[in-house]
């Protein structure tokens, strides 16, 4: 049994120990705003914080987080107004949006570390996550209209 | 796992909520008139035409709340948010106070849905008006009709009709009830609002209606769909186009916790069209279940036609057939006597190899097949052919297949062919009726694509003495989308041929254009503006080389090679098609054409002195009847290394009713044309797909995006004009761009897609 948290909420999983994150939160817990891009950490758009951490939640397995915090985009903010969300609104980021959440928890957690960013900072950062509309020049911006303030 | 996705109501809750309410009988009225016999253009052409009665798509609660059924898939175009502006617009609603809901797909009821081609606002934006028109003048005759006033003296503003005389106002949501009541104008007796009165439309920045649930991570899309207890499942398809399975032994995934069920998937019968690839799904109780189920499957598979397949040998087939005369598509003048005859006879020949649309939400769907119907939860472009599958493949009535539209994780076309919806109906039936969600792992996706055609281009001119061009011989070779449809034509079809290849507004006498055959061994299908991808690539680079081989400056040369401003006709240029559209509403303007490659060009500043290494290219195209001209800005490093420090784009779409949506899409447009230019290849061996995931099938990241995209929109206001389309003809003109400016940078020409590592040690 693997226990840890999602969002503060206390799980306790029985099942298959090498179920990745991913598809426990997404199928068993019915979660789905970390999303299923690649599956082998090539895309980053199911990234979540295990113990404040950005990590790609396709290759953590449920039996390897014992005891840790997992938060998702679902918990990154009460109200859904963390600055990088808030940025992200105001500069109409999205396109389609899928791998957004993926790309708000990354910058989420490169702002955390580094509040205040330099380009290629961000660049460096943000790279392991794809956007196939190409949102990337707003995404940099949103970034940057985020930055010390998260 | 109680949570009923919110959708799955849409139907039953639009018709509680207001104007529909009632049990009157909705009429339906053809947009226009048109006699049956007549060639209908637009989406009057489309399968289901146009439906334009309010009563089928807005209703307005008691509180006021303006609910818009929404017809036309979102997948990133923004359509949810700009068919709001229309609506809110016309209607004179609080922007703030309407809903946008997907309706679930039902072309009989809703006209044509199908969300593809570019089409939704240049087709959707008069209907919406006029829905929107028709139930601002129903709203103001309650009101007058309640105040006893004539119904000239009151207005609607600000969601309330307001009586400007005695200062009285009620709101939208007092009045819905008797407008709803009061018969649907007529449409000579619709009055609409001048340009000049707009609120929403034409105006930047609105925010998009989906922001919230976007950033928070509520937003549905079709791989989120949760219905009361789903199973998972994947599928293990044939590996080759045209293969099947032989046998298989499920004795080893069946022992794998959760697995619930292994079923054999038959291969299609001719004509494909849609229909899945066959195989073997595997039935799970969750998806990662199901995904080592079916890795534990052992499976022979007999490869059938197209197992040689092979791009590298395919590319050679493509090349011999340039070679040689083809099937004339186009012809003016006399080619071969002013070729014979020119001072100079330029060629070049440019390969685009396969590619995958990878939107970044793979292919999945949740479908519940009982013996009363089918039920669909899903991301598709197109619910109209889930739809007939569904109905054809279970011998059920279309009215008992409903199809719920949810969010595109991105679609670029693949979502228009729903073979994973089939799939997971199939699983669906073969539980007994439970519902069951089918997922495309990434692998599945780019393996099992229906992948962007292959071409070789050939082009050859000749020019005068004085550097003018006096012969264009274009010979376009590709197998076709239509061969999904038919025995294999192994000709473009003149939907193909009419997306650049035969649609050239050059200005010169003698232009041929011809298409030898060539066979499709895999599947394929559209991706994001489709076959001007090979042809722009092709005649916007031989454009800068010919420009280089007579010493003339590129841009210079191409607006020579456009000509002086005039209106072409699509059948004077044997173009067949001209994207659905009237021909008498929309000429190939090389005006427009021309003001956008001044546009980019002034944008970008071109001529200007620039770093060694450094580079400016042009192109220019005119695709789903709008204008595009790019200008690429790229520095060449030492060893080859690429960096692009900004692109402008200049583009006429006709008016703009949602600038930052344009704006988003010409952005997004650019990185995809990058991406498909510096990194874009699938290709075969052995009749199966090389690439894998992302490491194999690269695409741009943000540290490979251009620094700066700047876009330049013109004739925005132009309200008077039919509009273009937006979300594809930014991405034709961006590879031939790039790859003309990283000639200017260092010399060297690229003829081949993906760019790649063409430029290593080269320079």
């Amino acid at each position: 049994m693997s226990k840890f948290t999602v969002n503060g909420k206390a799980q306790n999983f029985t099942g298959d120990p090498e179920t990745p994150l991913l598809w426990y939160l997404r199928d068993i817990v019915g979660m789905t705003g970390t999303k299923f891009g690649c599956g082998r950490a090539l895309c980053g758009a199911c990234t979540v914080h295990v113990d404040g951490t950005a990590v790609r939640s396709c290759q953590i397995q449920v039996g390897d987080i014992d005891g840790q915090a997992v938060i998702t985009i679902e918990g990154l903010s009460a109200d859904g107004n963390h600055p990088v969300q808030k940025a992200w609104r105001e500069l109409n980021v999205a396109q389609c949006g899928y791998c957004q959440t993926g790309q708000i928890m990354q910058a989420a957690s490169l702002l955390k570390d580094t509040p205040k960013p330099t380009d290629q900072q961000i660049l460096d950062a943000m790279s392991g996550n794809i956007c196939r509309c190409g949102t990337y020049p707003r995404i940099r911006d949103a970034i940057k209209r985020a930055s010390g303030k998260a | 796992m109680t949570n009923i996705i919110k959708v799955a109501n849409v139907a039953r809750r639009s018709v509680l909520l207001g104007l529909a309410a009632g049990s009157f009988v909705l009429s339906v009225r053809l947009s226009s008139p048109a006699l049956a016999q007549e060639k209908k253009f637009g989406g009057d052409g489309m399968p289901g035409g146009l439906k334009d009665d309010p009563r089928l798509f807005l209703s307005i609660a008691e509180d006021g709340t303006v609910t818009l059924l929404c017809i036309r898939a979102e997948m990133g175009q923004g359509i949810r948010t700009s068919f709001g502006m229309v609506v809110a617009d016309e209607l004179e609603a609080d922007l703030g106070r309407v809903k946008v809901l997907q309706a679930p797909g039902d072309q009989t009821r809703f006209g044509n849905q199908d969300t593809d081609g570019s089409r939704s606002m240049r087709h959707h934006f008069e209907p919406l008006r006029r829905i929107a028109a028709a139930a601002r003048q129903m709203l103001e005759q309650e009101a007058a009709a309640r105040w006893s006033v004539p119904v000239t003296e009151v207005k609607a503003e600000n969601n309330g009709i307001v009586h400007a005389g005695s200062g009285r106002r009620l709101d939208f949501g007092a009045l819905a009830k008797g407008a709803a009541a009061r018969p649907v104008p007529a449409q000579d007796k619709l009055v609409f609002k001048g340009p000049s009165q707009f609120r929403y439309i034409g105006k930047d920045n609105v925010p998009l209606i989906d922001n919230m649930d976007i950033t928070t991570g509520k937003a549905m899309f079709g791989i989120d769909a949760r219905v009361e207890g789903m199973a998972y499942a994947v599928v293990a398809r044939p590996p080759v186009f045209g293969g099947k399975v032989k046998s298989f032994d499920a004795a080893k995934a069946m022992k794998v916790p959760g697995v619930l069920k292994v079923v054999a998937i038959d291969p299609p019968t001719p004509p494909v069209v849609f229909q899945p690839l066959g195989g073997v799904a595997v039935i799970a109780e969750n998806t990662f279940a199901a995904i080592k189920g079916r890795s534990q499957l052992e499976i022979q598979w007999d490869d059938g036609p197209n197992a040689s397949y092979d791009s590298v040998e395919y590319r050679k087939t493509l090349e011999a057939a340039a070679a040689k005369p083809g099937k004339v598509a186009r012809n003016d003048g006399d080619v071969d006597a002013a070729l014979a005859s020119a001072a100079k006879r330029v060629s070049a020949e440019y390969y685009v190899p396969h590619l995958a649309q990878a939107p970044m939400e793979p292919p999945s769907a949740t479908a519940r097949v009982t013996a009363q119907g089918c039920e669909v939860w899903c991301s598709v472009q197109n619910t109209e052919a889930v739809r007939t599958d569904l109905s054809k493949r279970f011998n059920v009535p279309i009215d008992k297949v409903i199809v719920h539209a949810l969010l595109l994780g991105g679609g670029f076309g693949r979502k228009s062919k729903p073979d994973f919806a089939s799939e997971a109906a199939i699983c669906s039936h073969a539980m007994g009726g439970r519902p069951v969600k089918l997922t495309f792992t990434r692998e599945d996706d780019l393996q099992h694509s229906f992948f962007h055609t292959v071409s070789v281009e050939r082009v050859e001119a000749g020019v005068d003495a004085n550097g003018k061009a006096v012969a264009w011989l274009h010979r376009t070779v590709a197998p076709s989308i239509f061969a999904l449809f038919m025995p294999d034509p192994k000709h473009e079809a003149p939907l193909e041929l009419a997306m650049g290849a035969v649609d050239n507004p050059f200005a010169i006498p003698n232009l041929r254009v011809e298409n030898p055959e060539a066979a499709a061994h895999t599947r394929v299908g559209w991706f994001r503006s489709v076959s001007n991808i090979p042809h722009a690539f092709a005649i916007h680079s031989f454009v800068a080389e010919l420009a280089a081989s007579v010493g003339r400056d590129p841009k210079d040369y191409l607006l020579e090679l456009i000509g002086p401003p005039r209106l072409i006709d699509a059948g004077a240029m044997s173009d067949a098609w001209l994207y659905g559209e009237d021909p008498k509403r929309y000429p190939f303007d090389t005006g427009r054409l021309r003001a956008v490659v001044e546009k980019a060009a002034a944008e970008a500043g071109w001529g200007r002195k620039l770093e060694q290494g450094r580079g400016l290219g042009i192109a220019a195209h005119r695709s789903f009847v709008s204008y595009t001209a790019v200008v690429t800005e790229v520095a060449v490093g030492p060893r080859g290394e690429l960096t692009i420090p900004r692109v402008d784009i200049a583009f006429d779409c006709g008016a703009v009713v949602n600038p930052d949506r344009v704006r988003s899409q010409l952005e997004g447009a650019a990185i995809q044309g990058i991406s498909l230019a510096t990194l874009g290849e699938i290709s075969f061996k052995n009749g199966r797909v090389v690439q894998t995931n992302f490491d194999g099938y690269e695409l741009t990241r943000i540290d490979g995006a251009p620094t700066e995209i700047r876009t330049h929109l013109v004739n925005t206001t132009a309200f008077d004009k039919p509009l273009g389309g937006v979300g594809e003809p930014g991405v034709p003109p961006v590879a031939p761009a790039l790859a003309n400016a990283i000639f200017a940078a260092c010399g060297k020409r690229i003829r081949s897609l993906p760019i790649r590592d063409q430029l290593a040690g080269k320079v």
